[in-house]
């Protein structure tokens, strides 16, 4: 291993060290805050080694990874929720679990695993990337072991996972049988050099795309999202709405770029009939949920439908606009999350719709980032999902895909109604003579936490300008 | 730059007075009062003293937003903007003393709201820039939402819900057929821009221009409200308060009208050509249809809002006669329609705050209990029948003078829907005024506020009425796309 690919995987490495540092800090003492204090500090190390990681770029690290802007971009950004995740966390848990310090184990492990997919460009480093997320995450959902949905969406998130993988690997296998390459360049020109794709890569392509829409939790692979998003702890659904399918997406773009998808319309079909499944059912499901974990699953099905949507233009606005969209989206998706953190008392999750009733005349404060997160899910104005949304369907204009748009705006509409359904809710008067269980603790770390966040969604809202230079310029090199 | 003050104005004021709520409820209402003041004598300034001569753009301000996408801040003033922003800050100063007295819990959001949707409107009507519009456009929907589902009356939440749901839907097609405006004008000349006075000669087939134009129609249509997208508005202005009232039927309605008027013809001038014929039709309809449903309620409210799809239908009737006599009719009516309609929905509130119903059925003979409240109505419901002499009268004869040149049957039916009008306009009377009392109340009449909101009110409409010269002046100085 060279210097310079040290220094470029340098996030990678000071994240996984400080894995193994924590891990022996716990076994000397167990303690919450220095454990808590640590992880903190490994997530700004890391983010810190991009900076000299950026003066190598582009770099690739034959075979398995490459660090080029875009990984370098998507490394900040999974840091940078990761971080934000982290610090969300610290409240969530002291008031709930007695051993709360592996935790921060599994955390950055499952980040570690979703910096690897960032960098892969090969299915051996796909793979294990993929593997280390997976099974971090098994222990992370099912980690408040005394509760009762906990162990169900643990086992159920296990099983599904490990069946998908299974495919995955399959498909890879049977791709690799006919290309005789595992790495995405190689495949692409072995495919080119073919001309054509034969029924064997497309059954592998099929397989591997139950693997990869199992992580995205896209139709028709999306039925752990709800349950899961339910039964595990805040923090970690917030991370598998963000981290966990960022980072598998932003594999499936490299692959997709690497092996010229849009050539092949047989791999467009396949794509744009999930896209369509999963807003259709991703809306329609969310619409008569009561509890706010699973709308918010719900939407976020629909959410990777849009992105999909992007995806599918095959022109160069497309993939800016998957890039800007999911910044807006990790914003907007943790911040949502983080409101939910901080409404939860330590007896119970402020999940049901009921918790949230007349919370504006109550908790003003929050109320109103809560709202914000909604209205920017929802694609309005003066927020970073809007302009994501915008940008989205100007990809879709310019690539002509009518159909495409016509069903993103009519689901869209309805979106639109669970979203404002949560917000009425929330301007109702307040239930008079009813005790709720709710009595949060609102900590202040989760209130700057908030803050920032909101600042940053209505700061890309209403000035976009800087943040797509920055994705327009990467997206040119990959290309 | 005044322009954007123009915006800035009601924004920061908006924020500032929910701020102040918190020490003091009476403060915020004066700042929002001193905000829409200043805007009001800002842009009556303005008015007064513009030149009768030069060209038609009175104010341009322009600076770069997102260059990427060729989207600028990018605002211009013509007269039909100046008379639709007087309008705007005239019934915004109204709406902020209707509600001194009715709204008086959470009363800083309440005026936070209020300016920041007549912040979004101000900006529609002043922008040049077709993102920007769509901004605006999107931005006044959530604090309307907000004034209607939270201030609103017993159904309010299912009539904010149906509200937002029906513009938002109109808004997405539109946001599409801007986009493919943007791709065409960009794939055509090289040069990617939102900027309105560029793609006013966008050079495209004339199939692409029908489909566009229709996704910029339908969002307009939904907003005026045009049959069949009017049935929202019942909904939405039934159960609205009564600023909320005012500010839809006074302004937001006339954000599709202004959209028709600066989008819709100069950008797609034949395929509007095209389809005029069906559009006038449908503006009959609402003529027609909208003063039989009026004539059909029994709650106040929600008979001057079936009037306004009655009134609003001539708008469209007119603005697809491509004449300028029907132009200026047009935009007649729209301030018009504006003042006699809120003036009515003030009215409807000032009797639901004394006797707390709005059903007229319920009500009768209170002329001789509110004889000044009565004159008032007596007034408007003129106003709103069409009598000479009055503003609403002026807009219709112009309107069917224009629309006559353009297609005679449509203007028959048209003006059949001018009988339809004195149907349900004297019923008002009838029913809440005259006849017998069905209980015996003691009412105090219209207070020293109250008589100051009517009076401004009464003395706009007779103005409008029998001087309208310096109006039509004004909104002369506007490019109309005359065939």
């Amino acid at each position: 291993m060279s210097f310079a690919d040290f220094i470029s995987l340098g996030p990678l490495i000071t994240l996984f060290t400080a894995v193994v540092i924590s891990m022996l800090l716990i076994a000397i003492k167990r303690n919450h805050r220095i454990t808590y204090a640590f992880s903190l500090l490994a997530y700004l190390m890391a983010l810190t080694a991009i900076i000299p990681a950026a003066l190598y770029i582009p770099h690739a690290v034959p075979p398995l990874l490459v660090v080029d802007e875009f990984s370098l971009f998507n490394t900040g950004l999974v840091l940078t929720s990761g971080f934000i995740i982290l610090l969300l966390s610290y409240n969530y848990f002291e008031e709930r679990e007695e051993r709360k310090e592996e935790y921060y184990l599994l955390l950055p492990l499952a980040t570690t695993g979703a910096l690897v997919l960032v960098v892969s460009r090969h299915f051996m480093s796909l793979f294990l990337g993929l593997e280390i997320l997976s099974i971090s995450l098994y222990g992370l959902i099912a980690y408040l072991r005394a509760r009762e949905r906990s162990d169900e969406a643990g086992i159920k998130y296990l099983i599904l996972a490990a069946l998908s993988s299974a495919f995955l690997l399959f498909g890879m296998a049977l791709v690799y049988a006919f290309t005789g390459h595992m790495d995405f360049p190689g495949i692409g020109a072995a495919l080119r050099q073919a001309g054509y794709i034969p029924v064997t890569v497309l059954a592998g392509f099929g397989m591997m795309l139950i693997g990869i829409g199992f992580k995205l939790g896209v139709v028709p692979f999306h039925m752990w999202a709800p349950d899961i998003y339910e039964g595990a702890p805040l923090p970690v659904s917030a991370f598998i709405a963000t981290i966990s399918k960022g980072g598998m997406l932003v594999v499936l773009i490299r692959f997709y770029v690497d092996i010229h998808g849009n050539d092949y319309s047989m791999i467009w079909w396949m794509l744009a009939i999930v896209a369509v499944a999963s807003m259709f059912a991703g809306n329609w499901l969310a619409l008569t949920q009561q509890n706010i974990k699973r709308i918010l699953a719900y939407s976020s099905i629909a959410h990777m439908g849009y992105i999909l949507v992007a995806f599918l233009s095959g022109v160069q606005t497309g993939l800016e606009a998957i890039s800007f969209y999911l910044v807006a989206y990790f914003i907007t998706s943790i911040g949502a999350f983080g409101v939910l953190i901080v409404m939860s008392s330590s007896v119970q999750d402020a999940e049901t719709l009921d918790d949230y009733r007349g919370m504006f005349w109550r908790y003003p404060w929050v109320a109103t980032v809560f709202t914000a997160m909604l209205l920017s899910l929802a694609g309005i104005p003066l927020t970073a999902g809007f302009i994501g949304k915008f940008y989205i369907v100007m990809a879709g204009v310019n690539g002509h895909m009518w159909f495409l748009l016509f069903m993103l705006v009519i689901n869209s509409v309805i979106g639109l109604y669970y979203y404002i359904r949560i917000i009425a809710m929330m301007f109702k008067a307040p239930a008079t003579g009813e005790v709720t269980y709710i009595k949060p603790s609102l900590p202040v770390a989760g209130n700057i936490t908030l803050m920032l966040l909101t600042l940053v969604l209505i700061g890309l809202g209403v000035y976009p300008t800087a943040m797509m230079q920055l994705i327009q310029q990467m997206m040119k090199m990959i290309v | 730059m005044i322009l954007l003050l123009l915006i800035i104005i009601p924004l920061a004021g908006g924020l500032l007075s929910w701020i102040a709520a918190a020490r003091n409820t009476l403060w915020s209402r004066y700042i929002a009062l001193a905000c829409l003041l200043v805007d009001l004598a800002i842009t009556a300034q303005i008015w007064a003293t513009h030149p009768a001569s030069g060209g038609r753009w009175l104010y341009q301000y322009k600076t770069d937003w997102v260059p990427h996408f060729g989207i600028s801040l990018n605002l211009a003033m013509d007269g039909l903007s100046l008379l639709m922003l007087i309008l705007t800050f005239f019934l915004g100063t109204l709406a902020v003393l209707i509600s001194w007295k009715e709204i008086n819990q959470r009363a800083g959001f309440f005026h936070f709201n209020l300016l920041f949707v007549l912040a979004g409107i101000t900006g529609v009507f002043l922008t040049m820039d077709l993102f920007l519009f769509y901004f605006f456009w999107e931005m006044m929907l959530i604090p309307m939402y907000f004034l209607i589902g939270i201030w609103g009356h017993e159904n309010r939440e299912y009539a904010a819900n149906k509200f937002f749901i029906f513009t938002q839907a109109g808004g997405l097609l539109m946001l599409l057929a801007i986009l493919a405006l943007y791709f065409i004008h960009g794939a055509n000349t090289g040069v990617y821009t939102y900027d309105y006075f560029s793609l006013l000669n966008t050079p495209m087939q004339q199939e692409t221009a029908r489909w566009l134009m229709l996704g910029f129609l339908v969002a307009f249509m939904v907003k005026l409200p045009a049959v069949p997208f009017h049935t929202w508005l019942p909904d939405a202005h039934t159960e609205a308060p009564t600023a909320g009232s005012v500010i839809l039927a006074g302004l937001l309605l006339k954000t599709g009208a202004y959209g028709i008027l600066r989008l819709v013809l100069p950008l797609f001038p034949e395929a509007s050509a095209y389809f005029a014929p069906w559009i006038m039709f449908l503006g009959v309809l609402g003529i027609i249809y909208g003063g039989m449903l009026a004539y059909a309620q029994t709650d106040l409210k929600r008979l001057i809002a079936y009037t306004s799809v009655s009134h609003m239908g001539f708008v469209l009737v007119g603005a697809f006669s491509f004449n300028a006599l029907a132009y200026e009719g047009v935009v007649m009516q729209m301030i018009a329609h504006g003042i006699s309609t809120g003036a009515l929905f003030i009215i409807a509130g000032a009797l639901y705050e004394r006797i707390h119903t709005r059903n007229i059925l319920e009500m009768g003979g209170l002329w001789s209990r509110m004889p000044v409240m009565g004159s008032a109505a007596m007034i408007f419901v003129m106003a709103s029948l069409g009598l000479p002499g009055l503003g609403n009268f002026v807009a219709e004869f112009l309107i069917l003078l224009g629309s006559w040149q353009a297609n005679r049957w449509i203007t028959v039916f048209a003006a059949i829907g001018l009988v339809v009008a004195t149907a349900y306009s004297l019923r008002i009377m009838q029913k809440v005024f005259f006849g017998q009392a069905t209980r015996q109340y003691a009412l105090p009449d219209l207070n020293r506020r109250e008589l100051l909101i009517i009076v401004a009110l009464v003395m706009a409409i007779l103005l409008l009425g029998l001087h309208p010269q310096p109006v039509l002046k004004t909104s002369q100085k506007t490019d109309y796309v005359v065939r």
